[in-house]
């Protein structure tokens, strides 16, 4: 079972290697906002399955607006 | 030639055991690593196991893929069967999809990968009789353009290699006639196409993608 903290984690890791700005990156930032697009969601989708064993459809990810609700649909899943 | 420049090869093969054997062989004696694998990549729930499976034979994930995989059924158009236009559709174009989409995965967390799809001259360019395979060789073409785009700033570069008249099994059977058209008046060897496969899956082919390279003699000129 992933603790929230590490899950948050995972994904904050994975937007700033993406290229996001590290002090940009927190629960209200726009995912667009961080020049974070579809690429990149792909791929956040493919840690958080092999992470987390939580599979991320593509009606998921056109939910996922901001980097909180990245964070929450994992938790609630995961 | 992929072997040669140091890559371990997973040789795929459906029916012909013997010459992926003899491929892997050839490989093995020339000092480098191969492993033939079956899979009938026309079917669907292919593409998966078997880029797993090389990944595991292999000890590394597939970073460069050939879709290499052609077969023709050939009629005109008003006399073609569905079932001539599905199995060439699937094997041609929609192997290359499935394998293309698995592959990925690995590729963009790699920031590195090649995607080597053969298309073929015939579907840029009329040929009567082939009106599947030219849909199937032309689509693989506009397939290429558009996955190079979504992924070109991960480090993959995805390609397009269009042979033209190449002696292979495929081409036996062909009339002379038809070598007649080709400016170089010859037949291509499947070293040719080898040869640039190769080039585009190296480091020196690092800022090409996208496109597609004609290996046919001047026949498209």
């Amino acid at each position: 079972m992933a603790e929230p903290a590490q899950i948050e984690k995972v994904i904050t890791d994975s937007l700033i290697s993406f290229g996001a700005n590290a002090e940009d990156v927190n629960r209200d930032a726009e995912l667009t906002a961080l020049d974070i697009d579809s690429l990149d969601l792909a791929e956040l989708s493919q840690i958080i399955e092999e992470q987390f064993g939580v599979e991320l459809t593509s009606a998921d990810v056109a939910e996922i607006h901001t980097v909180g609700d990245a964070i929450d649909i994992v938790v609630e899943r995961a | 030639m992929l072997a040669r420049d140091g890559w371990p090869v997973a040789v795929n093969y459906r029916s012909g055991e013997a010459e992926a054997a003899a491929v892997v062989a050839s490989i093995e004696a020339a000092g480098g690593r191969a492993v033939a694998l079956q899979a009938d990549v026309a079917d669907p729930a292919a593409a998966g196991p078997l880029l797993e499976g090389a990944a595991a034979a292999l000890g590394a994930p597939v970073l460069v893929l050939v879709n290499n995989a052609g077969v023709r059924a050939d009629g005109l158009a008003l006399s073609l069967t569905d079932e001539d236009w599905q199995r060439v559709l699937e094997t041609n174009l929609g192997s290359t999809y499935r394998l293309t989409r698995a592959a990925l995965r690995a590729m963009i967390r790699a920031r590195f990968g090649r995607v080597i799809n053969i298309a073929s001259v015939v579907g840029p360019r009329a040929n009567a009789g082939q009106a599947n395979y030219a849909a199937s060789k032309a689509a693989v073409i506009g397939f290429t353009k558009t996955v190079a785009v979504e992924v070109a700033r991960r480090g993959v570069t995805v390609n397009a290699v269009a042979p033209g008249l190449i002696a292979t099994d495929m081409t036996a059977g062909i009339p002379d006639v038809l070598l007649e058209r080709v400016p170089a008046q010859r037949a291509g060897t499947p070293e040719d196409v080898a040869a640039t496969v190769a080039f585009l899956a190296s480091a020196a082919a690092a800022y090409i993608t996208g496109t597609t390279i004609y290996v046919d003699g001047g026949l498209s000129a």
